[in-house]
């Protein structure tokens, strides 16, 4: 899976680059409008993370011309700008996701994913890893050939933990992905606990093949048995 | 005391000493000036009593001032010699007042046949005592007059010269930074007024200008620390993931990135709130604040749960608000957050919507808040370092840009009531 992040800010740009590259993707990279141009038209990605703010010009016009040389690549767009016409400018532009700086690592990860999941599948979107089968459309977890049935936050936390496995998931990201953003500034997060501790309880009993483990001070990690 | 009584003290008193030194003065002169004519009255009466003795030798006989006024008697050489020619006042008994009153008496000699004569001639004088009271009564009247109509002069014409100057005073009294108004200078002839106004909106804008680069400030700053902050935390995430830290350096990392976080909430927190005072959530919507209330309930169950806090919503009424949406979530959830956070085990959170308001009241300390200081920024009564004090700042940032109004009051427990300005139902 091919990646291009277009991004001026070199420290993000590495930060993100990192990120992706320990899923196994091959990542490119491009810093100003100009750069950005060049590669799209002449590759093709499975992904583009495309900052707005460039040097050179706005990235609404690069998914101008992606559109103009009918390229299918999907587009997520970070900005730093949480304005809503800007959003509805990129989605309609063709963009298929929008993400607000700064962003969560295991955030970003989550939305390529599922962007990817998207493509590759064709609207069948599932995550299956070793004996679990997750679909996050219908919001059905399988075990071997058994339902498990999960309440809406166990649900969500699996999810993000699945298509992070093996990742250090920080506690804010997972409780602003599942609790939304009015949790910050409840202290520490300390009462996502709960949540996560039913359901390795749950994941143990079905004999799952992954475990969420808890990585002192910083949050949570999901590993394959 | 304000500045036409002020002024007015002033001229009274010196009034009253201008009056007074003016009245010694004019007195002195009037009577020197009535003297001088009696003077020179009983002088020119002296000549005619002396040509008439020359003529009528009889004359020289009266020695009794009876009807005439004067009176004349023989002396001898050595007294002529030294009697001088003398003005004089006295008392003589006048038939119509009945009493002494006082007269001007010329006493003076002539020679007439080798014989020696005194002559006395008088004049009838002025009054002083009937005088000086005459003066003093027309004095105080002036003085009185002149008062009244200072007093008048002052209320109606000055009242009206001063009118711009209590114009702009009325401006600045009403004006509050960061409410987005100006100050109106008054029409005005009078320069100095003139000047005032001109000082006065340099002043103002000035101020403005000022407050709003450090609104603008503060929002810039937060924006560009934002990323910086994020990245360091990836940063240390990645450092984490590597496996190759121990436990007591991954424990290091984890505080780290705690911090970073409260670093980052601050910072969020401080964005949201120059956003509030920037008036840069505009579009309003009719929003239920009963399904915010209900929804909020719901996303903090888990928390409440955690912290062993039961919330509980009483609705009296549907309560609808033309706000920003946003706004209503984060102003309601600011409020249960604290509720929860500053609570103790087996506490409870109630909320209570009625017609036109929204009462939060939850059990905790024992101890009535200071409600001048809870909703000043950065002001924190617990301990407690995850609070980032900024919540009901927040909070009131909120309630000011929509002219609602927000109490707290204590019944052991903390009752924060927030007023809406509900419009009529249609």
């Amino acid at each position: 899976m091919k990646i291009l992040i277009i991004e001026d800010e070199p420290d993000l740009l590495d930060v993100i680059r990192q990120s992706l590259e320990m899923e196994h993707f091959l990542v490119e990279s491009a810093g100003t409008y100009l750069a950005a141009l060049d590669k799209i038209v002449d590759f093709d990605y499975d992904c583009i993370l495309l900052d707005i703010m460039l040097p050179g010009g706005s990235g609404l016009d690069l998914l101008r011309e992606l559109k103009n040389l009918d390229k299918s690549d999907n587009v997520i767009i970070i900005s730093a700008k949480d304005s809503l016409d800007d959003k509805l400018a990129g989605l309609n532009l063709g963009a298929d996701d929008y993400l607000t700086k700064p962003f969560h690592i295991a955030e970003l990860t989550a939305r390529v994913k599922s962007v990817l999941r998207r493509k590759s599948f064709q609207g069948k979107n599932l995550v299956v890893i070793g004996n679990l089968k997750l679909d996050p459309e219908e919001r059905t977890l399988t075990i071997g050939d058994e339902p498990l049935p999960l309440n809406r936050k166990e649900f969500d936390i699996l999810t993000y933990m699945l298509v992070n496995k093996n990742r250090l998931v920080n506690k804010t990201s997972l409780a602003e992905h599942v609790w939304g953003d009015h949790m910050d500034q409840a202290d520490d997060y300390e009462f996502i606990y709960s949540q996560i501790k039913n359901l390795r309880k749950k994941l143990k009993e079905r004999q799952a093949d992954v475990e969420i483990q808890a990585v002192y001070g910083i949050g949570y990690k999901l590993v394959r048995l | 005391m304000n500045l036409l009584n002020y002024t007015l003290k002033y001229l009274a008193i010196a009034l009253f000493g201008i009056i007074s030194v003016w009245a010694v003065i004019f007195y002195v002169n009037m009577l020197d000036e009535v003297y001088d004519s009696l003077d020179d009255g009983l002088d020119n009466y002296k000549l005619l009593i002396i040509e008439k003795a020359h003529e009528d030798p009889g004359t020289l006989t009266r020695n009794e001032f009876a009807e005439g006024n004067y009176e004349i008697r023989e002396i001898s050489k050595d007294q002529a010699k030294r009697t001088k020619e003398v003005y004089q006042d006295t008392l003589m008994y006048m038939a119509n007042e009945k009493d002494l009153e006082p007269v001007r008496m010329l006493t003076t000699t002539f020679k007439m046949d080798k014989k020696h004569y005194e002559l006395k001639v008088i004049s009838s004088m002025v009054e002083e005592d009937d005088l000086i009271e005459d003066l003093f009564y027309s004095l105080i009247w002036l003085y009185i007059f002149l008062l009244a109509s200072i007093l008048i002069v002052n209320n109606f014409l000055l009242k009206k010269v001063w009118q711009p100057f209590y114009g702009l005073v009325d401006q600045l009294k009403n004006f509050r930074l960061g409410k987005n108004q100006n100050i109106q200078s008054v029409e005005t002839s009078v320069k100095e007024f003139n000047v005032l106004n001109d000082t006065v909106g340099a002043l103002v804008r000035h101020t403005l200008e000022t407050y709003n680069n450090q609104k603008q400030f503060i929002e810039n700053a937060s924006h560009e620390l934002q990323t910086p902050i994020a990245i360091s935390i990836n940063r240390l995430e990645l450092l984490a993931e590597k496996n190759e830290l121990n436990e007591s350096t991954l424990e290091t990392v984890g505080q780290v990135i705690q911090t970073l976080e409260r670093l980052t909430r601050l910072n969020k927190s401080l964005l949201l709130l120059s956003k509030i005072e920037n008036r840069q959530f505009e579009d309003v919507e009719e929003v239920s604040v009963n399904q915010v209330v209900n929804a909020l309930k719901e996303e903090f169950a888990d928390f409440a749960e955690f912290k062993n806090v039961t919330i509980s919503v009483k609705e009296k009424a549907d309560l609808y608000v033309v706000m920003q949406k946003d706004l209503v979530t984060i102003l309601i959830s600011n409020l249960l957050k604290n509720a929860i956070v500053h609570n103790h085990t087996n506490g409870a959170v109630e909320m209570e919507i009625g017609e036109d308001y929204l009462l939060i009241s939850n059990s905790g300390s024992a101890i009535a808040l200071d409600p001048d200081k809870i909703f000043k920024r950065f002001h924190k009564d617990s301990g407690d370092h995850n609070n980032t004090g900024l919540g009901l700042a927040i909070v009131k940032a909120i309630i000011d840009l929509y002219s609602f109004s927000i109490s707290y009051g204590f019944t052991g427990k903390h009752n924060i009531r927030i007023h809406f300005q509900v419009l009529p139902k249609s």
